[in-house]
């Protein structure tokens, strides 16, 4: 093989992987460069890595102090956008009336009390969180898989991505393949006890082969859909939906 | 295959692949680093280990952006059921923060920067690039020589042979196969689905926040590399040069 086709081959099969990226229902760029770089990334990972490897759990021994970095506290009037009179009420009567609602691609979609998730099946690791602006930190979750929440509500075969929702208006979605990642939980305790107030409570999800603002807190619903939804508007907002990286 | 030479200017002319390559390189070196300049603005504080942020002690931080020493904390909460003095605080206050588009740009440059490296590499092995005009040739290295090579650097008439001298081969063998390699490795260590695909990484680089920290000491000798290899361009010619390695025949 010659120098000329050696560049011509690596240049082929760079743009096939770019135009297999574009083709696999990747999430939508609007015309941005950066987005298809993105998306790029996305097929990258999703072709060349591992679907079910896990992400590294450490020992207790490692947990380190865990810094609050959200959009708000929803039980507060005084945070801007955050704030849920609904979840105030929830929050006064310590969660006893608080229930996750699973909708869309279901067969049977409703409302779960936080007893009957817990009697659904439970994980503990402990896990590092990774924040995009550069700081990490380990804290111990339990929870229920969300793969065991979505099979009981009988997930059916045309659902693509799970999308959700936090009482603070924040959203987030994921893929079916990191949905049903062995540690993509729905936590409700942590570091041994009841998930405490500003890191999410009653229940948030961890996933732990993303980046930290996938991580949605206060969790209020989960819809199922058939088709991409970026329910937070990460890519007209300017930010990369998939953070594998 | 090497090289080879005019005998009126004491440039070496470079292959087409040698230029094109240099030149995707040199682009994408410069927006990675810009972009991982703003990236490290939102969090200017280095650790060393496993994991590290506001809440743990730091190596050090660099007085970049309004985010240094800023003490926008909550009152600390300690965890109950931990036996450390483990603690959650919230953020009150409103951080720096262009990742958006630093970040997605850092990752659209570094996929030109490695596909273009990894074209390089193939074609510099299977050429007789390496081979030829960098790999130190035998009897070419001792520290006499190395000294007087590196020293015939800081005197005001530079002098030309037409090929790569002694330092120059060794600069340019620790910057293509140790710090490029590096920089690359230490990058990847920070994405949570490498690293669980990759653990060793996590391994040899010592943890999360001692890859970030071990890929900015290795990006600032990069910067460090390109500002005394502009000078030394400067020296040999500029324009002349610049012509060399982007357009020369």
């Amino acid at each position: 093989m010659n120098r000329r086709k050696a560049i011509f081959t690596g240049l082929t099969s760079a743009g096939a992987l770019l135009l297999s990226g574009c083709l696999k229902k990747a999430p939508p760029t609007y015309g941005s460069i950066l987005r298809m770089g993105d998306d790029l990334t996305y097929a990258a990972q999703r072709g060349l890595l591992s679907q079910r490897a896990l992400a590294m759990e450490y020992q207790k021994s490692d947990i380190t102090s865990f810094p609050v970095t959200d959009i708000g506290d929803p039980a507060n009037p005084a945070s801007k956008n955050a704030y849920s009179k609904e979840y105030e009420e929830l929050q006064r009567n310590n969660f006893k009336d608080w229930t996750l609602s699973v909708e869309g691609c279901v067969a049977k979609p409703g409302k779960y009390s936080l007893d009957a998730l817990k009697r659904i099946g439970a994980r503990t690791q402990i896990t590092r969180h990774t924040c995009e602006e550069g700081w990490s930190a380990i804290a111990e979750w339990t929870g229920v898989p969300l793969g065991a929440v979505l099979k009981d509500a009988g997930i059916l075969p045309a659902a693509k991505f799970v999308c959700l929702y936090g009482f603070d208006k924040y959203a987030e979605s994921i893929d079916m393949l990191d949905a049903f990642h062995p540690q993509t939980i729905l936590a409700h305790t942590m570091n041994g006890e009841n998930l405490p107030a500003r890191n999410g409570a009653p229940l948030r999800l961890r996933v732990e082969t993303q980046i930290g603002y996938k991580n949605v807190k206060y969790l209020q619903r989960i819809v199922v859909s058939d088709k991409f939804v970026d329910p937070n508007g990460d890519i007209n907002s300017g930010w990369s939906w998939y953070t594998g990286i | 295959m090497s090289a080879s030479q005019n005998q009126k200017t004491g440039n070496i002319h470079h292959k087409g692949w040698v230029k094109s390559t240099h030149f995707i390189i040199t682009l994408s070196f410069f927006a990675l680093t810009i972009s991982g300049f703003v990236i490290l603005m939102s969090h200017p504080r280095l650790y060393w280990g496993k994991a590290g942020n506001d809440l743990t002690p730091a190596l050090f931080e660099l007085p970049i952006s309004r985010n240094y020493h800023h003490g926008g904390w909550d009152k600390s909460i300690p965890f109950k059921h931990l036996t450390g003095s483990q603690v959650s605080a919230a953020r009150t206050y409103d951080i720096f923060n262009e990742n958006g588009w630093g970040r997605s740009t850092h990752f659209l440059a570094a996929w030109f920067l490695i596909i273009t490296g990894f074209i390089y590499f193939i074609a510099g092995f299977f050429t007789g690039h390496f081979r030829y005009n960098l790999v130190l040739q035998r009897g070419e290295f001792n520290l006499k020589l190395l000294w007087r090579d590196f020293a015939s650097h800081f005197r005001k008439q530079a002098h030309y042979s037409g090929k790569y001298g002694l330092t120059q081969k060794i600069t340019y063998l620790l910057v293509i196969f140790f710090l490029f390699p590096l920089v690359i490795l230490t990058g990847f260590t920070m994405s949570p689905a490498i690293t669980a695909s990759y653990p060793f990484l996590l391994k040899i680089f010592f943890g999360h926040q001692s890859a970030r920290t071990i890929h900015f000491f290795s990006a600032v000798l990069l910067v460090l590399f390109l500002l005394v290899h502009l000078v030394m361009v400067a020296r040999s010619g500029f324009k002349r040069k610049l012509w060399a390695i982007t357009f020369g025949k």
